[in-house]
């Protein structure tokens, strides 16, 4: 077998995330572009499998947010099964599912903030690339090494007790979910030995966002200034207005806060969504329909949720979403660096939010599971951690899925990707012959604030590796460098 | 070929090739242990460190992920010469995984299905165009699993194999011993 491949040498550098910048005849920055080099094929691929297969196959496009995968087919086939678009659960299933997702939003943003976000603020932009990474925090700072590997298990925890297993469990199936949480399995999560129970990590979450705030107030003009640029934003909200990150409405407001998008019912995004698609990215490029690809496109993630909400409904989140509010006075955040404060108060959100569902008895015992009247069609959406994720599937008559159609989070956010690294690449790079260092770490640290799921749209991870050319009018290469190791 | 450290640490490389990334989220869930782990390993490259690139020839390379690219190909090839001990990490890595499901369909008509069929591009793509450029890489006629490609030294099964096999089956590599794998290990889900 091994014989039969044939591929011509690559040249190419390996890594997932590349960037090239463009420049016009005055050594201007024309154009910068962030290619996604990664292609599975999901959408064919699932076509002829059983639709009850559809959670627990495409959460393997992700497994560092499988649970949002799941859950966001699990509603899709909610809808298939006839039992209803995120209301109509017996109380035992939604709020299993809702747990389950709180976990995954606690674990995966933890992971973000302190494996991939934090090596940076701990340690400098500038410091050593060879100790700037998750084992340098661990060797410098120890205590937050266990505070964070703690605060990822625990969120691990709820996962494994709601879905069955860590990574990849099967806790939602269409028109409900599998199990209930025993009484034991609630005590442990709830009362468990220090440090693993949810009033610990509310503490936690509310230190870390403390942590961010201290460090917000000495390099305000850094966060502040960085990558700054109007956006569109999209999220669901609650009917009310309130951040919901499992079910609500589709919301989108304009970089002044003017609606663009008034609730719609996510069983209606086909009318309000369409995707672009270039042939430098094996990722598309969404919008929305009525403004078209130029002016329709938006960011997504946690500094949009921030925008779109009008409040957060558990009061410790609450306390800060309006100290948040305050520095742009209601308006909308358009600050880059800004997602990183938004993303722990979400942290914040979700510890609460876990504690409150881990106190409610629905979750020890009731109906889990309801059919109705079989449906050909069904969408699922949610706020998976890094923003609004859409699930659309047809079944035939048969059972057998015809048409999947998925617009995972980091797709959402292409374009604003590509924008973030455009910014910068104007800033510093304008005129220059050289790309030294310190600009690719700026770029990267633009397209970090995204938390891009590299598994879901790539699939590399984290601090991805870059490699970026400078072109200049004719096309010719000025400068190549990547992203060096030690 | 030379390896480890002056300390005596062993280095340790990670790759995600056509994977999920579950298996590293797995290999983090070792939780506590890696603060044990960073006192026996060094870590080269990985999408889990800064390092982007080989600095040194390392003891155990993990791979996660079979081969859907031309990259991949390249980085496990890459692996191979610059890893004493080859470990394929997961379904994925061992037999292609989930991504193999489109080994059976044309590559075509997976292309043609993401990028002019779907609902949300049939009407907004009037070039009909499929992604294609000297910047992204090519796509593989079907999706290969790692010994098919290189020679692998060993198998961990799971999807993701759980965090507990995984430290077992480092710690066994790391003192030189073999690692027995019992039935209860080899699940396929
Ligand atoms: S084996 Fe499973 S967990 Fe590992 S990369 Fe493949 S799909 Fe993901």
């Amino acid at each position: 077998m091994t014989r039969k491949i044939v591929i011509d040498p690559v040249t190419r550098v390996e890594g997932h995330g590349k960037v090239t910048i463009h420049l016009d005849a005055g050594g201007n920055v024309a154009q910068s572009r962030l290619h996604i080099v990664e292609f599975r094929g999901f959408e064919r691929f699932v076509q002829g499998r059983p639709y009850w297969e559809a959670p627990v196959l495409v959460q393997r496009l992700c497994g560092i947010c499988p649970v949002s995968h799941l859950l966001a087919a699990a509603k899709a086939m909610d809808v298939v099964v006839g039992a209803g678009t995120g209301d109509g659960l017996p109380p035992t299933a939604e709020k299993m599912r809702r747990l389950m997702h709180y976990g995954q939003i606690f674990q995966s943003h933890s992971l973000h903030f302190f494996y991939l976000a934090s090596p940076d603020l701990l340690l400098g932009h500038e410091s050593d690339p060879a100790t700037r990474n998750v084992v340098g925090v661990a060797l410098t700072h120890r205590e937050l090494a266990v505070q964070a590997i703690n605060m990822r298990k625990y969120g691990q925890e709820v996962i494994a007790a709601t879905a069955g297993k860590k990574i990849h469990g099967t806790g939602a199936i269409p028109g409900g979910v599998n199990k209930c949480l025993t009484e034991a399995e609630r005590d442990a999560l709830l009362h468990g030995p220090a440090p693993l129970n949810a009033d610990q990590m509310v503490t936690w979450a509310q230190g870390a966002v403390d942590f961010f705030k201290n460090y917000y107030r000495k390099n305000k003009e850094f966060v502040d200034g960085f990558s700054q640029f109007p956006s569109n934003h999209l999220s669901l909200v609650r009917a009310d207005g309130g951040m919901d990150l499992y079910h609500g409405v589709l919301r989108g407001v304009d970089a002044d806060g003017k609606r663009i998008l008034d609730d719609v019912d996510p069983q209606d995004y086909l009318e309000h969504f369409r995707e672009e698609v270039k042939p430098w990215s094996y990722m598309k490029f969404p919008y929305l329909r009525a403004l078209g690809p130029e002016k329709g496109w938006y960011r997504v993630g946690p500094l949009a949720r921030l925008n779109t909400a009008e409040f957060i409904p558990t009061p410790l989140a609450q306390a800060e979403f309006e100290e948040f509010k305050a520095v742009t006075r209601g308006k909308p955040n358009n600050m880059c660096l800004h997602t990183h404060w938004a993303r722990l108060i979400e942290v914040l959100h979700a510890a609460e939010s876990m504690r409150e569902l881990l106190q409610d008895p629905d979750i020890l015992g009731g109906e889990l599971q309801v059919k109705g009247r079989r449906r050909a069609e069904g969408v699922g959406l949610l706020e998976a951690p890094r923003g609004t994720l859409f699930h659309h599937y047809r079944v035939g008559d048969d059972d057998l899925i015809e048409m999947a159609n998925l617009i995972v989070s980091t797709t959402n956010n292409n374009e604003p990707m590509n924008r973030a690294v455009n910014c910068v690449a104007r800033a510093l790079l304008t005129g220059v012959k050289e790309i030294t260092e310190g600009m690719l770490n700026a770029i990267e640290v633009a397209i970090r604030a995204y938390d891009p799921c590299l598994s879901c749209a790539t699939h590399a991870y984290g601090q991805m590796p870059l490699d970026v050319t400078l072109l200049d009018a004719a096309g010719a290469v000025v400068s190549h460098r990547r992203k060096p190791g030690r | 070929m030379s390896a480890g450290t002056p300390t005596g640490k062993k280095i340790v490389a990670t790759t995600s090739l056509a994977g999920c990334f579950g298996c590293h989220m797995s290999f983090l869930d070792i939780d506590e242990r890696l603060l044990d782990l960073i006192e026996l390993v060094e870590f080269n490259k990985s999408p889990l460190d800064d390092i982007k690139t080989f600095t040194k020839d390392c003891d155990i390379g993990l791979i996660e992920g079979g081969c859907c690219n031309d990259e991949n190909v390249h980085v496990l090839m890459e692996f191979r010469r610059r890893c004493k001990t080859l470990v394929a990490l997961g379904e994925c890595a061992i037999m292609g995984g989930l991504p193999a499901m489109r080994n059976t369909i044309s590559l075509q008509e997976c292309l043609d299905e993401a990028y002019r069929l779907g609902p949300t591009v049939a009407d907004s793509n009037p070039g009909r165009i499929i992604p294609c450029d000297p910047d992204i890489p090519r796509i593989l006629n079907r999706v290969y699993p790692c010994h098919e490609v290189v020679q692998i030294d060993y198998f961990l099964p799971g999807c993701p194999p759980n965090a507990d096999l995984i430290w077992d089956a480092l710690t066994s590599l790391l003192a030189g011993k073999e690692l027995a794998l019992e039935y209860r290990t080899f699940k396929y889900d």
